[in-house]
């Protein structure tokens, strides 16, 4: 029975093989559209994105600076009851240093919301270009940490991130800090902590962030060669740097992890507030033009099928004065149109991932993004399956109206009409 | 069961465009199985619009409508659709061959929704029928590409291949040459004779009509004889 319908469905479209490919060919252009626009986009997004989280901890602990909240006029068995206000307080000496730290890593490494961890060491440093001194910071890092899940690698333009462990006292500098100190790959850098302390440091690699703030003040050093420079001990760590699986649990998390570890934690939305409100409108841009090219292609299938079905309406009154049923003649209509959906969707997916890979292509260089060398695209398979299903959706829905409406009268009527 | 095949209890019609005109006027006859029955009368007197009444094709009226005993009027669409595959073969004034399939495949479609017999003994069917009105040598061919006579031949074998035990024309003949009109006519005769089918034919030609076992003339409306 379906497969009488099914191949009168075929019959009429192959009679009108040139109408038929020209209504999946409308089909295809929709899809082939989104697909292409919606890759490109979202593939630009995500590359704004990684500018800046790519090296950003999802949440860093740290301790800041500030004045003690514990007074010793509090504790004062006099003043117990009564309000004290103490004015202008400084902060102690109190430690950078996160207290307990091999334990608070213990302990999140064994929390499931969390990817990853990596203790960094923040050191101040001069950087000493003959009689000139110049500010700068040595972050120490846990390379293979830092290279996995941090990105580390795709900012290292020159030089080898793990000559990091296997040199000792090495340092990979920033873009800025090198040319200025016009020091290459291999040179040697003489650097002075803010204690005083003088070390000599192997240049094994030179980064670049894009951000000038970064690449002309900071460098890279092991853990251990930046413990070496402020002359502390091996659990010695000012921030650990945390990523999480799902980067929307940050906020919450860091207020708890604040309250558990008791030190200072931020997120990475509070961190890059003004960069997350960017990616907010980038992303309204996008689900705007995506849906608007999904009405527009949709309108666009829905009547170039409408149009060639009423064109067939001829060949539904035949139909249904020789017996065939108004069921028959909507199964025989929506299979038309579903077949034209199936074959204009399918070369609209190929088509948009052929644009896609084409615009793949095109060079794109920018200094900020030292990994990028062609325009972004965002190859995601979920954008297939929408375009998939909105292209058997739509094309059912242009199928099933004027079928269901010729169903419905009686053949006469389209005779007569004639 | 009765021999009446069909049987019209008081049908009135209307077209309401653009006036509100009566153009079926109580209809009240029947036809009986094996009958050979022809409706005359001048263009415009509805005897057109009663043939599609009767094919069921056109719902759109007041009375009664039987068919091999069954009322047809409460029936939804479809089982109108299968009263008319099985039981009801129509040939249209205008041939209404479906110009994308073939001219096999245009006798075949009926039969095939009937689902009787098996695709292989359908064709064969529709092969002899084809070679009984001497198309058969155009079987392959689509049906677009044939003359307005040879249509009209494959329409008629397209009626006939599920053996419906009434048939229907509107002015079968009135495209065909007068040799081709004889074949149709000593075919329909023939069917009659053979297989008991009944027959209902608009036409015309009165010649024609003077050979069928009965002659209805239509008025304005209205059987007058």
């Amino acid at each position: 029975m379906n497969t009488l319908n099914l191949s009168i469905s075929k019959t009429l479209l192959m009679a009108r093989l040139k109408q038929s490919v020209i209504a999946a060919a409308g089909v295809t252009f929709g899809i082939a559209m989104f697909i292409t626009l919606v890759s490109f986009m979202t593939g630009l997004n995500k590359m704004l994105d990684s500018l800046i989280l790519n090296r950003t901890p999802h949440i860093r602990l740290y301790n800041a600076i500030n004045p003690n909240a514990d007074q010793p006029v509090n504790r004062s068995a006099e003043f117990k009851n009564a309000l004290n206000i103490v004015r202008s307080i400084k902060p102690s000496d109190s430690r950078t240093e996160i207290y307990n730290s091999t334990a608070i890593i213990q302990s999140l490494k064994s929390d499931s919301r969390v990817v990853a961890v990596a203790p960094k060491v923040a050191s101040q440093v001069f950087y000493n270009i003959g009689v000139i001194d110049l500010n700068g910071l040595v972050n120490g890092i846990d390379v293979s940490q830092e290279m996995k899940y941090f990105s580390f690698a795709d900012y290292i333009i020159k030089g080898d991130a793990y000559d990091l462990n296997r040199i000792s006292n090495s340092v990979i500098l920033g873009k800025g800090v090198a040319d200025k100190m016009m020091s290459q790959v291999g040179d040697v850098i003489h650097v002075t902590s803010a204690k005083g302390d003088q070390l000599s440091l192997k240049v094994v690699g030179i980064f670049q962030l894009g951000l000038a703030t970064v690449d002309d003040v900071q460098s890279y050093a092991s853990l251990e060669t930046t413990q070496k420079l402020l002359g502390k001990p091996k659990s010695y760590y000012t921030d650990i740097q945390v990523k999480l699986t799902n980067i929307d649990d940050a906020p919450a998390v860091a207020k708890e992890y604040a309250l558990r570890y008791r030190t200072d934690a931020e997120d990475v939305q509070t961190a890059n507030a003004q960069f997350e409100s960017g990616t907010k409108v980038r992303n309204i841009i996008t689900y705007a033009v995506s849906i608007t090219l999904l009405i527009v292609a949709g309108f666009g299938i829905y009547n170039i099928l409408n149009m060639m079905i009423y064109e067939k309406m001829d060949a539904i009154a035949i139909l249904k004065a020789t017996g065939f049923s108004s069921s028959d003649v909507k199964n025989i209509f929506i299979n038309l149109s579903m077949i034209i959906g199936f074959i204009g969707g399918v070369a609209g997916l190929l088509t948009g991932m052929l644009l896609t890979m084409l615009i793949d292509q095109i060079p794109f260089k920018t200094a900020a993004l030292p990994a990028i060398s062609t325009y972004p695209i965002n190859y995601d398979f979920t954008y297939y399956i929408i375009g998939a299903l909105f292209a058997m959706a739509t094309t059912y829905i242009a199928g099933y109206f004027p079928a269901k409406k010729a169903a419905r009268i009686d053949p006469v009527v389209i005779i007569r009409g004639k | 069961m009765s021999d009446i095949i069909l049987e019209t209890r008081s049908i009135n019609k209307y077209f309401h465009d653009p006036v509100k005109f009566q153009v079926l006027n109580d209809i009240n006859f029947s036809i009986k199985k094996g009958e050979f029955v022809s409706i005359t009368g001048k263009s415009g007197c509805g005897k057109s619009t009663l043939l599609y009444i009767l094919s069921t094709m056109d719902t759109d009226y007041e009375g009664e409508l039987f068919i091999d005993g069954e009322s047809m009027t409460k029936l939804p669409h479809n089982g109108l659709a299968k009263v008319r595959n099985e039981k009801i073969g129509f040939v249209f004034q205008f041939h209404y061959l479906l110009p994308e399939f073939t001219v096999l495949q245009n006798v075949m479609l009926p039969a095939l929704k009937l689902g009787k017999f098996e695709p292989a003994a359908i064709e064969e069917r529709a092969m002899s029928l084809l070679k009984r009105l001497d198309i058969h040598d155009q079987a392959r061919k689509g049906a677009n590409r044939l003359s307005g006579g040879q249509k009209q031949r494959v329409a008629i074998a397209r009626a006939l291949i599920n053996d419906p035990v009434l048939i229907m024309g509107d002015e079968p003949t009135g495209n065909l040459d007068s040799k081709n009109s004889k074949i149709v006519f000593e075919i329909f005769k023939e069917l009659v004779a053979e297989k008991k089918q009944s027959l209902l034919i608009v036409t015309h030609d009165e010649d024609f009509a003077r050979t069928t076992d009965r002659n209805i003339v239509m008025d304005d409306g209205r059987m007058v004889k």
